[in-house]
């Protein structure tokens, strides 16, 4: 690897306002130079001997170089997230001893840089990100992003959709595996079989964007200590129009909600807003690594229907079941709770779900108005 | 660094609703006049509440892809946003004249220019006018035809109807065609009727509508007679009452449309260069590639939730 002369150049022209990154200071004194690469230290160099020093700390450069030229934007999300994709200590661990604001195992240069000719890999709710050199061979320290599903983790490059297009992630995004639309963009159902290569870090941070927005913004907010969660009470509260009604949601109705929407098994998004400050909603909000801040606006149109149907009176009705057909309302009822209704096979009759048992039990105990039950308690 | 917001319905049921936000967001991408471009919704993502914090620009231009000033422009899009010391009489307006306001998103420290909807801006004149030239694969159309502007109209909000009369009065004062009505879904004159307000054989039909969706590709077109069943399609023109209908979708897919969105914002201050003129002859291109392969009458499901 070799240090081009306009690296050199640039950090000295930087290098008397002071230059401090990921291992790399320099720091202009009355006695000269004093450059710090790493382990290594050279005191009270002129700036022939800073350039021949930097020359021989030729990693340490072109990482400055990438991070404060290519990349920039200190304090921004974007270059928080970069850094996150190849494992660097975030610029705002101000204080290391915050779990939040720090990387998880981050790697000091010379093993980030070894690391990078292989291509470091994250995951970003079902999205698989490596970070990789772009020449491998001779790494002059630029990076470039691979993105796909998850899924296609062992996949053959040459199997997938190859996309070089931040915006086609939009399209891609759209509809699921069956075609269906996909309302919400951290729903578990992004389909596979397509590829970003070669993205730039920008285009990157662009394509993740369309795929799961404002994740990344909230990402940074959250290890900044600084994400604004707004608690069920005050979101519902905040509604007009046809949303009005929805804070005449039952608290205990506010539960069975978390537990049917907001778990991960329906949303990547991490839970982290409550029924109100202090008081906490049972279901688990779920592990992803990036979080939900308020209810969106999915479980606030959900909300509006559940609002209306828990304003009725419960009743007591008189059916007839068997046992048998009783346990099957309630297998009915778990098929298409879990979404596993289209993968009952057709003559599994075993399966209380399966089509011809449920029209067997509406042949039999629906009438002209549909299911046969008295109202008791009037 | 500035940054364009185009703040749309969007929905929940229907994957089309967000395709023009989508196109003229692309479009006004591509011309390179904002450091940033960003789509917003209130029932897709990003969400008008989580948008701003998306951007790195200071300086934040938000345009409301909506017809009208009303219950979203006014109250939904301005509280989500959380722009501090909002109210509708920062805009000035008279339910139709309203340009932007400057204020600061709370959550962000952002200077945000909330701008007037696209639908009554001036320039929203030109894109109904193109409308007809697209429908009728005529850049000259005016003589011997009738055009008519449709809007939903509801008693809920009279700057609904306000703006549909507003862009009929402008171009019924350029002379170029021969009659222009403002007809309405919910209210008088109504678009069921609308052979009984022209005597030109040649009706343009234009609905203004950001996106096509249940009014524009059902209602409106089997009101109108043009078909018995909007599943069955119709034809551009169609026979109806011994009048020939020139009716094709909202007037929100209009390539021009991103014109009109980038004078919202230059209204609003910001720079954009000749951006204008990138998109008139992308749009005029456009215009002219679709007229040779026909219109397309019956694109497009429910706008729907």
């Amino acid at each position: 690897m070799t240090v081009a002369t306009d690296d050199l150049e640039a950090l000295l022209d930087r290098a008397s306002s002071g230059v401090a990154l990921d291992g790399l200071r320099i720091d202009e004194t009355d006695d000269g130079y004093n450059l710090e690469a790493g382990e290594n230290r050279w005191p009270g160099l002129d700036e022939a001997a800073l350039g021949r020093a930097l020359e021989s700390s030729d990693e340490y450069v072109t990482n400055w170089r990438y991070w404060q030229e290519t990349v920039g934007g200190e304090g921004t999300a974007r270059r928080a997230f970069l850094r996150w994709c190849e494992r660097a200590p975030l610029a705002d661990a101000e204080d290391p001893a915050d779990a939040k604001a720090t990387v998880d195992a981050p790697l000091a240069v010379p093993e980030r840089y070894d690391a990078l000719r292989d291509g470091i890999d994250r995951e970003w709710g079902q999205l698989s990100i490596t970070a990789r050199f772009v020449d491998i061979d001779d790494p002059d320290g630029e990076r470039v992003y691979d993105l796909w599903h998850v899924d296609d983790a062992d996949s053959d490059l040459a199997d997938l959709e190859v996309y070089d297009e931040p915006r086609a992630a939009r399209e891609i995004a759209t509809h699921d595996d069956d075609g269906r639309y996909r309302p919400l963009k951290t729903a578990p159902t992004l389909p596979a079989g397509w590829a970003f290569t070669g993205l730039s870090g920008d285009d990157l941070v662009d394509a993740v964007g369309f795929f799961y927005p404002a994740t990344i913004a909230n990402w940074h907010r959250e290890r900044q200590g600084a994400l604004d969660v707004d608690h069920w009470l005050e979101t519902a509260e905040r509604q007009t129009g046809i949303y009005d009604v929805i804070d005449e949601l039952p608290r205990e109705a506010v539960e069975w909600m978390t537990e049917a929407c907001c778990v991960d098994s329906q949303c990547l998004r991490r839970r982290e807003w409550e029924y109100e400050d202090g008081d906490e909603l049972d279901a688990d909000g779920g592990d992803g690594p990036f979080p939900c801040r308020e209810p969106c606006s999915l479980v606030i149109a959900a909300a509006r229907k559940w609002a209306i149907l828990e304003s009725e009176e419960e009743r007591t009705y008189e059916l007839e079941l068997t046992t048998s057909e009783l346990n099957q309302l309630e297998e009915l009822v778990d098929a298409v709770a879990e979404g596993r209704v289209d993968e009952i096979r057709e003559a599994d009759v075993n399966d209380g779900a399966n089509r011809y048992r449920a029209r067997y039990l509406r042949a039999k105990r629906f009438g002209e108005e549909g299911l046969e039950a008295t109202q008791v308690d009037e | 660094m500035q940054a364009l917001v185009i703040a749309a319905h969007g929905s929940h049921l229907n994957p089309d609703a967000s395709d023009p936000t989508y196109a003229h967001a692309d479009t006004i991408r591509e011309t390179g006049a904002f450091d940033e471009v960003r789509e917003a919704f209130w029932k897709e993502e990003p969400h008008f509440r989580e948008v701003i914090r998306t951007l790195e620009s200071d300086e934040v231009f938000v345009v409301p892809l909506f017809i009208s000033e009303g219950y979203f422009t006014e109250q939904v899009i301005p509280r989500e946003l959380r722009l501090e010391e909002w109210d509708p009489d920062r805009w000035e307006s008279d339910g139709t004249s309203a340009s932007q306001a400057t204020l600061e998103a709370e959550d962000v420290g952002k200077t945000i220019h909330y701008c007037g909807p696209v639908g009554t801006h001036d320039a929203m004149t030109d894109v109904i006018v193109q409308r007809a030239e697209t429908a009728t694969e005529n850049p000259d159309v005016g003589e011997g035809f009738g055009l008519s502007v449709v809007g939903h109209g509801t008693d809920r909000n009279e700057n609904s109807a306000k703006a549909i009369k507003y862009h009929s009065d402008r171009i019924a004062e350029r002379d170029r065609f021969d009659e222009v009505k403002a007809l309405f879904m919910d209210e008088d004159p109504e678009v069921d009727d609308v052979t009984d307000y022209f005597e030109s054989d040649d009706i343009v039909v234009v609905p203004l509508f950001i996106a096509d969706g249940y009014h524009t590709q059902e209602d409106i077109p089997e009101d109108m007679g043009l078909t018995e069943d909007y599943r069955l399609g119709w034809d551009v023109p169609s026979e109806v009452d011994g009048h020939r209908i020139w009716y094709t979708g909202a007037v929100g897919t209009e390539d021009l449309l991103a014109d009109v969105l980038l004078e919202r914002a230059a209204d609003a201050g910001a720079d954009i260069g000749d951006a204008r003129e990138a998109v008139r002859e992308l749009a005029a291109s456009v215009a002219g590639t679709e007229a040779d392969s026909g219109p397309e009458p019956n694109a497009g499901a429910g706008a729907g939730d």
